[in-house]
Formats: C-alpha cells, structure tokens, sequence
C-alpha cells in the first residue's frame, strides 16, 4: 500500500481563454491526501478546485505534473480506466434508467455477475434509505434523493477514493446540514478516502479531516480545520475562513512564535503570534477574530489595550455584534450573551466609550499584501 | 366580456384552438370525406364521378381483375400490390439509410464547439432553400449516361487508358432511393441533433466515470437518450417518402412507380378520380398502420415522462 490515497506532484493545469491567452487554473499544486481521509478542497469559483478534482477524475489531464492514485501515476489514463468514483455537481444521473439501473451501471460495467450486482445494489440503496424507489426515475424523485442516488452509484463501486464536486451545493440549507451529517457518517462507515470539492467554508470545516484552501489555482494551507481557523497561514486564507479584523504594519521583533508590529493607524505596536512566516521589518497583517476580543471597561494589559466607542450594537440571539471604532479604526466584535437579561444595561449600547484587549494570543501575525 | 373570459380556461382553450379547428376541419377533415365518397364512385366515360355505391376500386387495387385472357372471368392481377409493396420498402429502406446517414452528422454537431453548431446547422438547411424539384433535376445532371459522374469516371479512365463503359444510373432504383436519401436527410439531422445536443456532458463523463468505454458510453447512454430524435425523425421522413411522387418520376422514369405516381396519373393522366381517391386512401392507412406499430414500439418522441 502506497503512503497516499491520492497526490499531485507539482500539477500544472493550463487553459486557453477565448480571447486567446492561456491562463493556469492549477499552478504548481502539490497535495498528498491519506488513505480513508475527508479531505476538502475549498476556495471560490475558479480557484481550481474543480480542475483539479477532475484531473484526478481523469476527465482532464495535467499540462504538467503527474496525479498519482495508490501510488500509481496515471498519465493520460480515461476515467474508465481510473480506481477512482464521482459525484457529480448537478448529480448527472441517467433519466432513462430507473434508480436501481442508475446504481447497477457501473458494476453492469464491469461485468460483475447479476446476482452479486442485486445483492450490492440492495444494499447501497439501504445504506442512503433508498429502498423501495429503485423503480423510480431520477425524475420523481427530490432533490435530495437524485442527491443520494448519485451517491449509491458512486459508492457501489467501492471505489479506492470517491470524489464529491460540490455535491450538496443543489440542496436547501436545511437538506443540506442534513446530508453534510449523513455524507460524514457514510465515509466512516465504508471508511474510503472521500476528496471534496466546496466553496462553502461551513460545509468544508463541518466535516473535512483537513482542508485545503486555494486562490488563484494555488494551495494556500492544508491543515485540519482547528489549523486552518486557529491558525491561518496567510491574510487570504484569514479571511476566506470565518471573519476577521485586520490591522497592517511592520514587524519590530521577532522572537521563536512571538512578534511586534507597529500599527501606524493606532500608533502603537501590537504583540501577537506568528501565524505566517514573517521576517523583522517586513509589511504584517495583524489577524483577530471577532469572538476573540475581550471588552471592558478599563485596560486589562499594558499592552495590546485600545480604547474605543461602540459605533454599532446589533442583537442576534446567542450574540451581539458590534463595531468599535478605535482611532478611527473600525473593529467588529462579537460579545456572547451568556446572561439572560431583558435589561438594556446589560448589553453594549452605541456612543458608549469602552476599552478593547487583543491578547497576545489570540492575535495572529502574518505576512501582508 | 374580457373579464369573464380571463377566468375561464376552458374558453380561452377553446378560443386558442378555434383558428387551427376551422382550417384543419375545412381543408383537411372536410375533403377527406369527400375523398372517401369518391373513391366508392365510378369514373363516367368523360372523366367525371359518377356516385354510388361500391368497393370496385379497392377490389382492383387488391389485384382482383375482371379484365382476364379470354375463358376466365377473374384473375389476379398484382401489378397494384406491386406498387404498394415498391413504396413501403423503398420508404423502409430510405429511412434506415437517412438514420445511417443523419445520425453520425448530428452527432458530429452536437459535440462541435458551441459557437461553430449553427454554422454547420446553417449548412445543412441550406440545400433547402433551393426548390424542390430543381435539387432533384440536379440529381438528374449528375446520374444521366452523359452526366458529370460519367464524364469524370471516362477522364479518369482516359487518363490511365482503361475503357469505360458509362454507367446506367438513371431510371434505376438505386437512383430514386439516392434522391430521396438527398431530399429527407435534413428532416432526419435536425431532430437528432436537438435530442444529442440536450445530452449534458456530464452524462458522458459519468458513464466513463463509472466504466464504461466509449463504445459501450454510445450503446448504454448516448443512443437511448437520443432515440426521441430518431423517432421524430423517422415519422418525420418515413411518411413524406410514401406519398412523394416527383422524386421517383423524374430519376426512376417509367420503370420505378411508387402509389404516389400512381395517385398522380390516376387523377391527371387516367382521369379516374374514384380510382386515385381510393388509392389515396390506401396510401393514408398503411402509413398510418406502419406508424402504429412503430410508434407503439418506440414512443411519440416524446421525453421519458413521470407516471
């Protein structure tokens, strides 16, 4: 057994664009994705992800570089040929077949024996609760069922790696935060590698092992989604994932995972963590999320200390969130109601005056733009 | 009046079918009856019907003859039957050659690049733009003893210094099955094309994705979901090569009738308009019972619908 389900080495995708340039949708990626792994690609439209998924499909190949599946490098190998199943965005499922017939294709396919093709089809279809539609077309069935028939038909193959294209991103929210449950449940019980396609960051940290976040047909971070929310490597990636503040500068001090940075626009220089490589005076942006910001009324350190307004209080259940300007700098913070409380006094107000703390800790070092 | 008509949705049905009813009742429904009156009349001695009762004309279309050598009062005469059963099979065989043909071009369309399809679309209607029976007169240029294929084939055979003998191509049925080939086969392409071209490519991709070679891709996906295609295109070309009748009269001569010359001479050159009607009819119902069966095997062409 090799060391990995699926790697690209140094894969080069390139396109010609009507216009008659040519543009890399993947530029030089390298991913090394584990056997029996959920493994996420995220990034918005035309970061690559899709390409890329899809030269390990086979449905493209790499202008340059080599995708190698269970170690083997597969070249200019047709889909067919390829140890590898899809799901597919729009879920492509045959509409002249019926349910069973879509499952039954791929083992159809290669030649398995019919009664072996009835018993597993029987029970893919029991695993994505499925049974007693398989003479059903695609056609009569909701979204959500085409979803899990294009999910049977993928899996019944026992393929060595499944590949999701943004399988879900037909679905309504609540479908959706149902199937994201479901489809985490099935990759542990068949336990093959799932390799996931998503621009919805939500989806992608809900149930990834690890995620890679890409721009630009470039891999930013891979990292398990503590990693890449704890601990984003660049402002990119910072502020794809979640929301965050940002505050720019020039590093002062270095010292092993601590620096400073001097922030012009508060006049004062900012203790943090170093979250991306970054070298002493060199441009930094200073990353802090909004649910890390402690408020008080007065300084909690003698540094790191910011005293502010509230320009904006806004009541949203579990939390308030606020923008605090601080020398003209707008922050957004986000306290957590953990009293209940009908008494307005009890929430931040606008025009009050209050102090902000970044602790050190919580406040990540990067390098800027 | 308006108002009353805006929540009636039967009126508006029938107001909406109400200019289609007339014509087809008029001009279609109205002269099929008449037809059939006719076609159990007999023919006067100065070419006018004369209207009774009797189903002469399709007896003698059954080949059931009074007109016998001497000592026989009945014989069978099967030279109508001929004729019948010339039409079915050429249609028969034009339409499997129209599909053999068409099907590859569509296919080839419907996978070209988007912003080239229309031109090649564009391509194949052209030839329609043209009449009728001047693009079979071309046929005729082509396929005469002294026709260009013949002149080309003795250049090139004076050239390697073999003799050449042209070929009879003209008056052949080889002609008449060519001509109609030529004249149906943008009525076969287009429904084709339009059933390939609704195909998305991720069906292509899933059939690989899932095993399948691109022959067996075709076998399994491509062709039963372009079948609707086939089907119109078939209706669409079977029935026009039963009827037609300028296409055999001008490259099959004397020798190739179809019941469509036969219909033809029956009402200009016979003056027996009993005899043509009842041909007419014939014609009409085995067309229609060919594309019962068919139809009944096949389907409308209509998109796989939810029961």
């Amino acid at each position: 057994m090799s060391d990995f389900a699926v790697e690209l080495r140094d894969v080069v995708k390139t396109f010609k664009t009507p216009e008659g340039t040519f543009i890399n949708a993947v530029d030089h990626v390298n991913m090394q994705i584990k056997h029996g792994e959920f493994f996420s690609m995220l990034g918005s439209s035309g970061c690559g992800k899709t390409t890329s998924l899809r030269m390990v499909a086979g449905f493209e190949w790499p202008t340059e570089g080599e995708v190698y599946i269970e170690g083997q490098a597969q070249g200019h190998k047709p889909p067919f040929q390829r140890p590898v199943n899809t799901v597919f965005q729009n879920y492509a499922l045959f509409q002249h077949l019926t349910v069973y017939q879509n499952v039954a294709f791929g083992l159809e396919m290669q030649k398995a024996p019919a009664n072996e093709i009835k018993e597993r089809v029987g029970r893919m279809l029991e695993m994505v609760q499925l049974n007693g539609m398989e003479r059903r077309y695609p056609r009569q069935l909701s979204g959500g069922q085409q979803q899990r028939v294009a999910l049977a038909r993928a899996l019944v193959k026992l393929p060595n790696v499944l590949l999701l294209d943004e399988p879900l991103g037909a679905l309504d929210l609540k479908l959706r935060k149902e199937m994201q449950l479901e489809l985490k449940a099935i990759q542990q019980k068949v336990g093959i590698t799932f390799i996931y396609v998503t621009h919805d960051q939500e989806e992608a940290l809900t149930m990834s092992d690890r995620i890679a976040v890409m721009s630009k047909g470039k891999v930013l971070q891979v990292g398990t989604p503590v990693e890449i929310y704890e601990r984003p490597n660049c402002k990119f990636v910072a502020d794809f994932i979640g929301t965050s503040n940002f505050l720019e500068g020039t590093v002062k001090s270095l010292e092993g995972d601590k620096a400073e940075v001097f922030v012009p626009a508060l006049n004062a220089e900012v203790k943090g963590l170093v979250s991306g490589a970054v070298t002493v005076g060199s441009q930094a942006a200073i990353s802090i999320r909004p649910e890390k910001i402690r408020l008080a009324d007065k300084a909690a350190l003698s540094q790191n200390c910011f005293e502010g307004r509230i320009v904006s209080s806004v009541y949203i259940g579990s939390d308030t969130h606020l923008i605090v300007e601080v020398n003209g700098l707008r922050l957004k913070v986000w306290e957590q109601n953990k009293i209940s409380s009908l008494d307005p006094r009890a929430y931040y107000t606008v025009g009050q005056p209050v102090w902000l703390t970044l602790f050190p800790e919580n406040t990540l070092i990067m390098a800027g733009e | 009046m308006l108002k009353r008509l805006r929540e009636n949705k039967s009126a508006q049905g029938t107001l909406l079918i109400t200019p289609t009813l007339i014509f087809m009742v008029g001009l279609l429904i109205i002269p099929l009856i008449l037809t059939l009156i006719i076609s159990f009349g007999k023919r006067s001695a100065d070419g006018n019907v004369i209207y009774t009762f009797g189903l002469h004309n399709y007896i003698r279309i059954l080949g059931i003859s009074h007109d016998c050598p001497a000592g026989q009062t009945t014989c069978l005469d099967p030279l109508y039957v001929q004729i019948l059963w010339r039409s079915i099979s050429l249609a028969f065989n034009s339409t499997v050659l129209v599909i053999l043909l068409a099907y590859p071009l569509a296919y080839f369309i419907a996978r070209s690049h988007p912003s080239r399809r229309n031109t090649f679309l564009f391509l194949v209607l052209v030839p329609l733009w043209t009449n009728f029976v001047i693009r079979v007169y071309a046929w005729m240029m082509l396929l005469r003893t002294q026709g260009l294929i013949n002149s080309v084939l003795g250049w090139l055979a004076g050239l390697l210094g073999i003799q050449f003998v042209p070929f009879e191509m003209l008056y052949t049925p080889g002609a008449v099955l060519v001509g109609m080939v030529y004249e149906f086969l943008p009525f076969m392409i287009l429904p084709i094309y339009t059933s390939l071209e609704k195909i998305d490519n991720s069906l292509y991709e899933a059939a690989a994705d899932l095993g399948a070679n691109p022959f067996r891709t075709f076998l399994r996906v491509t062709l039963p979901l372009s079948m609707p295609g086939v089907v119109a295109g078939t209706v669409l070309v079977f029935v026009p090569v039963m009827g037609t009748f300028v296409v055999s009269d001008l490259l099959g001569g004397k020798q190739i009738i179809l019941v469509g010359n036969l219909i033809q001479r029956q009402f200009l050159d016979a003056r027996d308009p009993t005899f043509g009607s009842a041909a007419s009819l014939i014609l009409m119902v085995m067309t229609l019972i060919v594309m019962y069966f068919y139809t009944r095997k096949f389907g409308f062409g209509e998109e796989i619908v939810a029961a």
